[in-house]
């Protein structure tokens, strides 16, 4: 993105360099021309850029519906709501409840994480941290964010998950045995592949998202409004919660909302930690999947209606992700209308 | 995205593999396909480029995606594990051959289970993989192990999660031993796994299975012998305790009837005999009858057929079991007659 901005701004400045040479010896009409021809063409360079980006997303939409059409034809709505994945069963029976229901789960339970903390580590960054930590402690989690998503998956399998099913699992399901639901989402055999372990990894790998965005906008609050709220007595905390935070309330969603896009899409490191298996248990710490660890392990050797469903799944998530980022939308005009009606 | 990303790339490769044998002069050969032999096919690549200067530019995708990429003419030859048909071979104008035979083994990691200990029946793997045993101290374990000291834990069952040869060729297996499995699961590239995690590949297969305490899994018998993993001995169709040695493998591959199978089509699982392995498969290599490039055509047989002729130790080596050589025979006729070049 950045570098084709700078591209095209390059391009404008030689422009008018150029038109600026002229306009010394020929006549200023002409020049003023060469400026309007520049700007026009400057115009239409973006809006063709603009207009790709919506003829690219029309054509990714397009290719699923058709590739995902013969499933869609076959299973109607009942592909939402069968739990079998079957491909090779007679005639095959393909359903899509699993690996939905797996890939809410992980991305909900990975921001029930990723969000406090992440806000938290914003808040200590900018509020709290003593300042020569702050650029090594917020490197630490912009490199986060550079670990391609294949070490993810590779450390989980090797050290998180098995540390994860000796400790930390045994011990809740200890915990929780015997309690009514709790007993259950909780409940055994801890295992080395589980929905539990993809939330972890993902909270993860969402984690510098939410924080770098939340520090970048916190860093944004007047620093008058914060000495007066300090001024008339307010604890860090209340100046966090009823200043900082209300101030910079939509770019900190923003910085959820894109976190959630990246744990709701995630795919490599998830394939590799999530078990790949479709069945729906009340346990979290059972194997599971998600709609891109379904399509990431079997697409290379589907073929008809399995290839289809599998771009249907596709398709689920797109319209899933649309979804999500529209509610994020429709959610900050609420929010927006009421801090006017307050004020 | 990933997804989109692994589109783009497998485009890119195959237009570079189209790329790759437009030139009359054929530079390398392309074939595509199944994982379970590419230990073999890379050895003798290997060994043929150092005698003729000619390589060998094998991907292995899986059986699935190297049966489209042969339909597509993006590459001279597929491989799969899951042979096809008669009559799909007819209808696409596909030729298909045994090029090499090898064994799947179950393998397990429990502590105090040393290699071949653990003895097996195929229909307690099916109930395992069922889900219906599943504790290692099951009295049906017990019954066949009676001098094992089992422990009392979960089993954690690992499958594969793509759909795969190796797959194929188990779930075949268990269909034919189990029936509960052929009712309820049948036989396929990828099934309706009842119990277990599904890993990728026969390496993640090995990798999980290494990593995870009381786990059993199912890998080419290669990969078990790289890995150091604790295989498990299987009781087989005469009711014998059989261990996974070359010998028995190629007990099993000693029954097949090749001559009177059209297109090959053999499946090894389940072999009568008393020292035959009871999960032996092959693993066929497709080419078209009418191939676009016939120079590249003519480049890959020759390297199947130099393959036939001096890859039999290189094959053994890794436990693979060559063609018998009135097999071999039989297929260097189909060749003459079949591919037009």
């Amino acid at each position: 993105m950045r570098s084709g901005k700078q591209g095209t701004s390059v391009a404008e400045m030689a422009f008018h360099g150029s038109a600026m040479e002229q306009a010394g010896s020929h006549d200023r009409a002409r020049a003023l021309n060469a400026f309007r021809l520049g700007d026009r063409a400057f115009y239409w360079i973006t809006r063709i850029s603009a207009i790709l980006v919506l003829l690219l997303l029309g054509g990714i939409i397009v290719s699923l519906i058709v590739g995902s059409w013969p499933a869609i034809v076959e299973f109607g709505s009942a592909f939402l709501t069968t739990q079998r994945w079957a491909p090779s069963a007679e005639p095959p029976v393909l359903g899509a409840l699993s690996p939905l229901y797996g890939t809410i789960l992980t991305s909900a339970i990975a921001m029930a994480i990723a969000i406090p903390v992440g806000i938290g580590i914003a808040v200590f960054l900018t509020e709290l941290c003593p300042l020569w930590a702050r650029r090594p402690i917020g490197m630490a989690i912009e490199l986060l964010a550079g670990i391609p998503s294949i070490i993810y998956g590779m450390w989980g399998f090797f050290i998180l998950g098995p540390f994860l099913a000796n400790t930390v699992q045994p011990f809740f399901i200890d915990l929780f045995a015997g309690v009514p639901v709790l007993g259950s989402i909780f409940g055994g055999p801890p295992s080395y592949l589980s929905l539990f372990n993809a939330s972890l990894i993902l909270a993860i790998m969402v984690l510098p998202f939410i924080t770098a965005i939340s520090r970048d906008v916190f860093a944004t609050v007047p620093p008058v409004l914060k000495e007066a709220a300090y001024g008339v007595g307010c604890t860090t905390w209340e100046v966090v919660r009823h200043v900082v935070l209300p101030y910079t309330r939509v770019g900190v969603i923003g910085g959820v909302m894109l976190a959630l896009g990246r744990a709701l899409g995630e795919t490599m490191a998830v394939t590799f930690i999530i078990g790949n298996s479709f069945r729906i248990t009340p346990s979290i710490f059972a194997p599971g999947t998600t709609i891109s660890a379904a399509i990431a392990s079997e697409f290379a050797e589907s073929d008809g209606l399995h290839q289809s469903s599998l771009m249907l799944l596709g398709l689920l998530l797109f319209v899933l992700t649309f979804f999500v980022l529209a509610a994020a939308r429709l959610m900050l005009l609420r929010l927006e209308k009421k801090a006017g009606k307050q004020a | 995205m990933n997804f989109f990303k692994a589109i783009a790339a497998a485009g890119l490769v195959a237009a570079s593999a189209s790329a790759f044998s437009l030139p009359a002069r054929a530079a390398d050969i392309t074939g595509a396909g199944a994982t379970f032999p590419f230990p073999v096919y890379s050895k003798w690549a290997d060994a043929y480029k150092k005698e003729t200067g000619n390589g060998l530019n094998y991907q292995s995708i899986g059986s699935g995606a190297g049966i489209k990429q042969i339909l597509a003419r993006t590459v001279t030859f597929g491989a799969t594990d899951a042979p096809l048909k008669a009559d799909k071979l007819d209808k696409d104008g596909l030729l298909q051959w045994p090029m090499v035979m090898g064994a799947i083994v179950p393998v397990v990691n429990v502590e105090g289970v040393g290699p071949g200990e653990l003895v097996l029946s195929g229909e307690l793997l099916g109930d395992i993989y069922l889900g219906k045993v599943t504790r290692w101290d099951d009295p049906a374990i017990a019954k066949l192990n009676p001098k094992l000291k089992l422990p009392s834990a979960a089993i954690a069952v690992v499958h594969r999660s793509d759909g795969s040869g190796t797959s194929f060729n188990f779930t075949n297996y268990l269909s034919k031993v189990n029936a509960e499995w052929k009712s309820k699961v049948g036989e396929g590239t990828a099934v309706e796994w009842p119990a277990g995690v599904g890993a990728k590949g026969n390496e993640g297969v090995s990798g999980n299975v290494g990593q995870t305490r009381n786990s059993i899994g199912y890998v080419e018998y290669a990969y078990a012998k790289q890995n150091k993993l604790t295989y498990a001995a299987l009781i087989n169709k005469a009711g014998k305790t059989v261990q996974p040695t070359v010998a028995s493998f190629q007990a099993a591959a000693a029954n097949a009837d090749w001559a009177h199978a059209p297109g090959y089509y053999v499946i090894l699982t389940d072999q009568p005999g008393e020292a035959s392995w009871p999960i032996t498969a092959a693993t066929f290599i497709l080419m078209q009858k009418e191939p676009a490039d016939k120079a590249a055509s003519t480049e890959a047989i020759k390297f199947f057929k130099w393959s036939f002729e001096k890859g039999g130790k290189m094959a053994e080596e890794l436990d693979y079991i060559p063609m018998p050589e009135s097999v071999v025979k039989q297929i260097e006729t189909t060749w003459t007659s079949e591919i037009k070049s």
